[in-house]
C-alpha cells in the first residue's frame, strides 16, 4: 500500500490542478481574443486597401478603368510576408483588371462590404469585397473590388499577443504557487507542532496538550483528545488505586489469617485449638467481605466513569435495598424501616452505583449504629436525597472528620471496618455531581447521599 | 468565362515553341543535372557559374538564357504543373518574380545568409535579390568634353531645355513595350510623379528615341549616334567594354535593381538550388559579381550618391501594380501621348 500523501502535498496538488485548469482556460480565451484582435486589425487594412482601389476606378470612354494605386499595396504590405490577391469586376461579372485571369476567387455572397475566407493557391486567406456604384452618362452599374491576403501576419500577431499576455500570467501563476506553498506551510505549522508534541511524548504522559493559539478546528479536535486522555488518566489512576488499596487492605487480614492458622496447627489442646479455628473462620469471612467491598468500589469507580447516565428514582433504590434483605444476614433481628413519599425523586446516574452506595450506607448503619434503622429517599428543593438513619449518637467527632476517606480504619474499628464502605458513597456522590452529608439530631445519626435532582420528562 | 480564358491560355502555351530560350550552356559533367533559367547573358555570368560548378563536381549545370517575358510565361505554366520546372530562376524582371511568388510558385528557404539580406532584397523567404545594378544616365564622353555632365534629372532637364537642337533625336531610352526592364524603370519613375512627367514632356519636345535593347543603346552612345541614354542598366554599360561611354548615377535618386532569385516550388533539385543561393550571397560570389559589373559599388564617397538617393526596387507585393493590365495600359498611353510614337502595343 502506498504511503498516504501529506496534507500539504494534497493541498498543493489541488492548488496546482486549479492553476493548471485556470491557465488552460485563460490561454484559450487569450488565444481567442488575440485571434479576434488580429482579425479586426488586418480586416481593416484589407478594407482600406479595397476602398483605395475602389476610389481609383474612373469611367473613361464608357468603361471603368482602374488606376491601381501603389498605396493600396503599401497598406497590404503591413503584412509584409503575406501573399495578396486583387480583382476588379464589372457589373456583369467580367474582369476589369486583376492579378491573374486564370485564377479567380468568387465571393460567397453580395453585399456592401463583406469579408470571407477562402483558399488562395492552396493557402488559407481572408478576402473582402467592396462595391462601388457608378451613375455616369455613359456607364452605370456597380463595380466590385475583391482584395485578399494570406493569414501569416494575422497568425503571427495572434501568437505574439497571446504570448505577451501569457508570459506575465505564467509568472503570476508561479508566484501564486509559491505563495500557496508558503500559506499552506504556515497554516499547517500548528498541526506539525502537535504531531511533534505527540511523537516526543512519554507513553505514560497523559497530561493535556496545550491548545492555546490554535485554529478553532484544531482546538475542537485537541480538546476532544484531551478529554479522552483525561478519562484514560482517570482510569489508570483508578486502577492504580485499586491495586494499591487491595494490597494495602489485604496485607493485614492475610497475615492475621496466617497467624491464626499457624496457631491452630501448633495448638494441641482441643479447646484452644477450637478457639483458634473459630477465629480463623471469622477472619476468613471478614476477608471475603473486604474483597467484596474492594471489588464493589472498583466497579463503582469504573462505572461512574464509563456507564451511561440514566434517569433513576432514588425511592426505587431505597426500596430495593430494604427488600433485598441483606441486613437479615448481617444483623438479624434489627428493625428496618422504609420512608419514601409518593413523588418520584429523580436523578441522572447509574442505578448500580447508587445501589452499591445505598447498600454500603445501610451496612455502615447496621454495623456501627443502633436499631432501629430507617432508609429513605426525598426531594428537598433542587436536591435529591437518599439517606440511612440509625437511632444512635453517631460516631465521635474524630471519626466523623475522616469519614469517607479511604483507609480511615481506626484502632477501634476492629477487623471488619475498613472505611471502604463510606469511601464508595463519597466516590459515587462526587461522580454524579453531589456530596455526602452527615447530620445528627434528636432522632439519631443520618448519612445521606445528596444529588442534583432531575425533572421528570413528560 | 474564366474557363474559356483558361482554355485560351492553355492553347497559347501549348502553341508556344517549347524551347524559347535564347542560349544554352553546360558546366561540369557530374551525375546530377541542375537547371538554371535566367535572363542574364551567359557570357556575363559565366565566371560565377564556373566557380560554383568547380565547387560541386557532382553537378551538371545546364544554364538556359531566356527573354524575361518568355521566362515568365514558361515559369507560370511550370507552376501549374504543365512543364518541367527549372531548379532555380534568376531574373531581372523582378515584378514577374514577385508575381510568381505571390501565386505560390516558389519554395521557401531560410539560412543565416539569406536572413542577413536587407528587407528590400527578400520577400517571404521565397525571393532574394542577388545583384546590385543601378539605372544610370550613359553619355558619350567626347560629346561632353569640356562641358558639365548632367548629374541629376533636373540637370538633364536643364541641359535639354537650354540646347534642344543639339539633343534632337540624340537621346535614347528603352522602349517600354519591348523591354520589360525599361517598363520596370519607367514604372518606378512614374511613382516619382513630378520628374517623370517633366522628363516625358522634355523627351517629347526633342524627339527622344525609344529603342529596344541595352546593347543597341550602348553601341549608339559609343558611336555618337546618341549623346545621352537615360535609364540604362549600369551593369551593361560596365560590361560593354566601350571606353567612349561615361555613366552617371543620378543624384536626385538612382533606381537600383537587384536581380531576383527564386526556387520553383516543384523544383527537382531543391537542396542544390538552396546551396546555389547561399553561394551567390557569399562574399566570394559577390566579389565575382562585382568584377563582372553585376554588383556596383554604391558606397557613399566612391560615387557621389548619398544613401538617401538610392532607391532599391524592393521585392514586395507593390510590384504587382507594375504588372496590372489597366495600370500598364495607362503608362503606355502616357508614354505614347508624350513621345508621340507607336509603342507597338
Amino acid at each position: 500500500m502506498a504511503e498516504p500523501r501529506a496534507l500539504a502535498t494534497r493541498v498543493l496538488l489541488a492548488v496546482l490542478t486549479i492553476l493548471l485548469l485556470g491557465s488552460v482556460l485563460v490561454a484559450g480565451s487569450t488565444w481567442w481574443n488575440g485571434r479576434l484582435a488580429a482579425r479586426q486589425a488586418y480586416d481593416r487594412i484589407l478594407l482600406g486597401a479595397a476602398n483605395d482601389i475602389a476610389e481609383s476606378i474612373r469611367v473613361q470612354d464608357g468603361a471603368p478603368l482602374v488606376a491601381l494605386p501603389v498605396s493600396a499595396f503599401e497598406l497590404l504590405a503591413q503584412a509584409p510576408e503575406d501573399r495578396v490577391y486583387y480583382a476588379v469586376h464589372g457589373p456583369g461579372g467580367e474582369l476589369i483588371t486583376g492579378l491573374d485571369p486564370q485564377s479567380q476567387i468568387v465571393p460567397p455572397e453580395q453585399g456592401h462590404a463583406v469579408f470571407f475566407d477562402a483558399a488562395l493557391d492552396g493557402e488559407a486567406a481572408r478576402f473582402v469585397t467592396v462595391q462601388r456604384r457608378f451613375a455616369e452618362r455613359d456607364f452605370s452599374g456597380s463595380v466590385e473590388v475583391i482584395v485578399g491576403q494570406t493569414l501569416r501576419a494575422r497568425t503571427g500577431m495572434a501568437q505574439s499577443l497571446t504570448l505577451d499576455a501569457l508570459r506575465p500570467m505564467a509568472l503570476a501563476g508561479a508566484a501564486l504557487l509559491l505563495i500557496a506553498w508558503a500559506v499552506v506551510r504556515r497554516a499547517l505549522r500548528p498541526l506539525e507542532a502537535i504531531t511533534e508534541n505527540l511523537a516526543r511524548r512519554d507513553p505514560y504522559d497523559l497530561t493535556a496538550i496545550p491548545a492555546e493559539d490554535l485554529p478553532r478546528e484544531l482546538q475542537v479536535m485537541l480538546s476532544a483528545m484531551n478529554r479522552f486522555m483525561g478519562r484514560l488518566d482517570g482510569q489508570v489512576d483508578a486502577m492504580r488505586t485499586l491495586i494499591s488499596d487491595t494490597a494495602h487492605q489485604l496485607r493485614t487480614p492475610v497475615a492475621a489469617i496466617r497467624i491464626q492458622a499457624e496457631t491452630a496447627v501448633v495448638e494441641t489442646e482441643p479447646p484452644l485449638r477450637e478457639r483458634a479455628l473459630d477465629r480463623l473462620l471469622r477472619r476468613t469471612r471478614s476477608l471475603g467481605t473486604l474483597l467484596d467491598q474492594l471489588l464493589s468500589r472498583a466497579l463503582v469507580v469504573h462505572r461512574t466513569d464509563s456507564a451511561p447516565r440514566v434517569e433513576v428514582d432514588l425511592r426505587e433504590v431505597a426500596l430495593e435495598i430494604v427488600e433485598r434483605d441483606d441486613h437479615a444476614l448481617l444483623a438479624p433481628g434489627v428493625e428496618l424501616k422504609l420512608e419514601i413519599g409518593e413523588h418520584p425523586v429523580l436523578v441522572q446516574a447509574d442505578a448500580f452505583s447508587l445501589g452499591e452506595a445505598a447498600r454500603n450506607l445501610l451496612v455502615n448503619a447496621l454495623k456501627h449504629g443502633q436499631a432501629p434503622v430507617s432508609v429513605g429517599a426525598e426531594r428537598r428543593g433542587p436536591e435529591a436525597i437518599l439517606w440511612v438513619r440509625d437511632s444512635g449518637p453517631g460516631p465521635s467527632d474524630a471519626v466523623r472528620a475522616r469519614m469517607g476517606v479511604r483507609f480511615n480504619r481506626s484502632a477501634g474499628s476492629g477487623e471488619s471496618g475498613s472505611g471502604i464502605g463510606l469511601s464508595i458513597v463519597s466516590a459515587v456522590a462526587t461522580a454524579f455531581g453531589g456530596r455526602m452529608d452527615l447530620s445528627q439530631d434528636a432522632g439519631g445519626f443520618r448519612i445521606a447521599l445528596v444529588l442534583p435532582v432531575t425533572e421528570a420528562r413528560s | 468565362m474564366t474557363r474559356l480564358v483558361q482554355v485560351f491560355a492553355l492553347l497559347l502555351w501549348v502553341a508556344a515553341p517549347g524551347s524559347a530560350q535564347e542560349a544554352v550552356a553546360r558546366f561540369g559533367n557530374g551525375a546530377t543535372p541542375f537547371l538554371i533559367r535566367s535572363t542574364t547573358d551567359i557570357e556575363i555570368i559565366r565566371p560565377v557559374i564556373e566557380r560554383f560548378a568547380g565547387q560541386r563536381a557532382d553537378l551538371t549545370i545546364n544554364y538556359e538564357q531566356w527573354g524575361s517575358n518568355a521566362l515568365f510565361a514558361r515559369s507560370r505554366s511550370d507552376c501549374r504543373g504543365q512543364g518541367t520546372p527549372a531548379d532555380a530562376i534568376l531574373s531581372s524582371a523582378v515584378q514577374q518574380m514577385v508575381w510568381l511568388v505571390n501565386a505560390a510558385c516558389a519554395a521557401s528557404y531560410r539560412s543565416a545568409a539569406t536572413l542577413a539580406l536587407p528587407q528590400t532584397r527578400r520577400w517571404r523567404d521565397e525571393l532574394w535579390g542577388i545583384t546590385t545594378e543601378p539605372a544610370v544616365i550613359a553619355y558619350n564622353k567626347a560629346a561632353f568634353a569640356g562641358r558639365e555632365v548632367p548629374r541629376s534629372r533636373f540637370a538633364l532637364l536643364d541641359v535639354l531645355r537650354a540646347d534642344p537642337e543639339r539633343f534632337r533625336a540624340k537621346i535614347a531610352t528603352y522602349d517600354i513595350a519591348a523591354s520589360g526592364l525599361g517598363y520596370l524603370f519607367a514604372f518606378s519613375d512614374s511613382l516619382e510623379a513630378t520628374t517623370f512627367g517633366a522628363l516625358l514632356e522634355s523627351f517629347a519636345r526633342i524627339e527622344a528615341v525609344a529603342t529596344c535593347c541595352s546593347a543597341e543603346i550602348i553601341a549608339g552612345v559609343a558611336e555618337g549616334r546618341y549623346l545621352v541614354a537615360y535609364n540604362v542598366l549600369g551593369s551593361y554599360v560596365a560590361s560593354a567594354g566601350r571606353p567612349e561611354v561615361g555613366m552617371v548615377l543620378p543624384e536626385d535618386y538612382t533606381l537600383v535593381l537587384s536581380r531576383a532569385f527564386m526556387i520553383p516550388q516543384n523544383a527537382v533539385q531543391e537542396a542544390t538550388a538552396t546551396a546555389f543561393l547561399d553561394f551567390l550571397i557569399t562574399a566570394e560570389a559577390q566579389e565575382l559579381l562585382r568584377q563582372i559589373g553585376l554588383v556596383a559599388s554604391m558606397e557613399f564617397g566612391e560615387t557621389s550618391l548619398t544613401p538617401s538617393a538610392r532607391r532599391t526596387i524592393a521585392l514586395s507585393p507593390s510590384l504587382l501594380v507594375a504588372l496590372d493590365g489597366n495600370r500598364r495600359a495607362q503608362l503606355y498611353d502616357a508614354w505614347q501621348d508624350a513621345l508621340g510614337f507607336d509603342t507597338g502595343r
